[in-house]
């Protein structure tokens, strides 16, 4: 194995807390069950790295079964990084093809080749239609460096691409053209918004022309497919105090009432699409929730006009 | 404005019919099916409806018992049961109606005090019951005591009417619910 691939191993698998390394080095499945069981886990983690190390030149490991690594380790340390989000928009008079996540992962990969001779592309699948890129750069004449990678979250089902980078944001445009010449597109699929159809003839629904109506409202609203992933939104309300009776205390007030509504949830988005057919919310949902995708803001101040 | 009568229909040959009035759909919808599970020797029948008034123009049985499903947990469904009562004619509440409340069991996430669904359920004088409709078993119960009074209160229990079975369920134990 090569000096600079078996150093960067070596730097990989040290970044990797203890606590972590046995969930890590079992989701990559590069080493096997028993070589892993030859290791000590319990030493000092120099000497456990080196151990690690020398099984990975054993198996001919290759760059990209590191970079493999380096995408699963920043999978479960997504948190610590910082992700840009872009949005990808159809031009007009463009033809909605089916999209193919292999045909995607290599013409993107051949893509950025052409452009750059040296750079390292690896792919991971994730969940919900998504692939992590990982995109080592280099320049014409100098290899890529490993320690410094972009990452590149796609969902494909979405026009939505997250991007995070450690190094200047100069490659940045390269990347969007990449995707603007692979020509992303989402495929059309009849997807019910979990309308279950009821089976026994003994239950009768007297308003089934409103829970039509409330499908139809919230499949014009969110869309049929699954919401981007958002954690929190926040809305700032400042107003002054109105009041129909003349004088009392807070009439005379100079200073605005202020009020913050905090929304949070492992899926945001997903939450208030399933309010109207949940029968908690009315549909359609007040526009300062639904607004959130087309604004592309979570954070909103709400001011007297 | 189209009112709910107990007795404007002539009744079906053994049928008892039930109307569950309630915002969150898929709650009834577990309700309906979990009676429907239980053996019975009636044949029943499960209305479902988000809010009264029902729509006009459809051909339905006679409604032998209306259930309100009032949520603690949001301020929403016991607006709606609220603005509902009104389509409902004062005859029905002669022991034809019930109140259910759910969500009872987490009290952090209640919005709503369980003083006013009692108040409600004095004010129309009927019975207010008490599940967790969330966990299956409490439903399944909940579901067999629905279907005992509902073959009551269509009649098919001989020597027990509805009117009977309500001055039953009338608690005296709360006076207090006077001062309210």
């Amino acid at each position: 194995m090569d000096e600079t691939v078996s150093e960067f191993f070596r730097r990989t698998i040290l970044k990797i807390p203890l606590t972590e390394m046995m969930t890590i080095l079992k989701t990559w499945n590069f080493l096997s069950e028993n070589q892993l069981q030859t290791v000590n886990f319990r030493q000092r983690k120099e000497s456990l790295v080196q151990d690690l190390v020398l099984l990975c030149e054993e198996n001919r490991a290759s760059l990209n079964d590191a970079a493999l690594l380096d995408i699963i380790y920043t999978q479960f340390h997504r948190h610590q990084k910082v992700w840009d989000v872009f949005q990808m928009s159809k031009g007009p008079g463009e033809d909605t093809d089916l999209f193919d996540m292999e045909q995607f992962k290599s013409s993107f990969k051949k893509i950025l080749k052409r452009a750059l001779k040296n750079v390292t592309v690896s792919f991971r699948d994730a969940e919900e239609n998504a692939v992590w890129i990982r995109i080592a750069w280099g320049t014409q004449y100098r290899k890529p460096n490993q320690y410094k990678p972009a990452y590149v979250v796609y969902y494909s089902q979405t026009p939505y691409a997250f991007t995070s980078s450690s190094q200047l944001k100069s490659n940045l445009p390269l990347l969007g053209q990449t995707f603007e010449t692979h020509n992303s597109t989402t495929p059309l699929q009849e997807r019910s918004l979990g309308l279950d159809i009821n089976m026994d003839s003994r239950i009768i629904h007297e308003n089934k022309t409103e829970k039509e109506r409330v499908q139809r409202v919230t499949q014009e609203i969110f869309g049929d497919y699954p919401q981007p992933r958002l954690e929190f939104a926040q809305y700032k309300l400042e107003t002054k105090f109105k009041s129909d009776l003349n004088g009392g205390i807070l009439a005379e007030r100079e200073e605005p009432l202020r009020c913050l509504v905090k929304f949070s949830s492992p899926h945001l988005l997903e939450a208030l699409k399933s309010l109207a057919p949940a029968g908690i919310a009315d549909a359609p949902l007040s526009p300062l929730l639904t607004c959130i995708p087309n604004k592309g803001m979570n954070y909103f101040k709400i001011r007297d006009k | 404005m189209s009112v709910l009568r107990p007795l404007d229909k002539l009744p079906g040959l053994n049928t008892a019919t039930i109307l569950l009035v309630g915002t969150e759909d898929a709650l009834l919808q577990q309700l309906a099916e979990a009676m429907l599970k239980e053996d019975c020797t009636s044949e029943l029948k499960v209305h479902l409806a988000k809010s009264l008034p029902l729509p006009s123009n459809v051909n339905r049985p006679r409604i032998d018992l209306i259930v309100f499903v009032v949520n603690l947990h949001s301020k929403h469904s016991l607006r709606n049961v609220e603005e509902s009562l009104h389509h409902v004619d004062a005859t029905f509440f002669l022991g034809k109606v019930s109140f259910l409340a759910t969500g009872a069991g987490q009290e952090s996430h209640c919005s709503i005090h369980r003083n006013t669904v009692m108040k409600l359920a004095h004010t129309y004088r009927s019975p207010l019951l008490f599940c967790d409709l969330e966990i299956e078993d409490f439903r399944a119960a909940m579901a067999q005591r629905l279907v005992r009074m509902l073959q009551i209160c269509a009649g098919h229990v001989p020597s027990v009417s509805a009117l009977n079975l309500l001055s039953l369920l009338q608690s005296s134990e709360n006076p207090s619910l006077e001062d309210l």
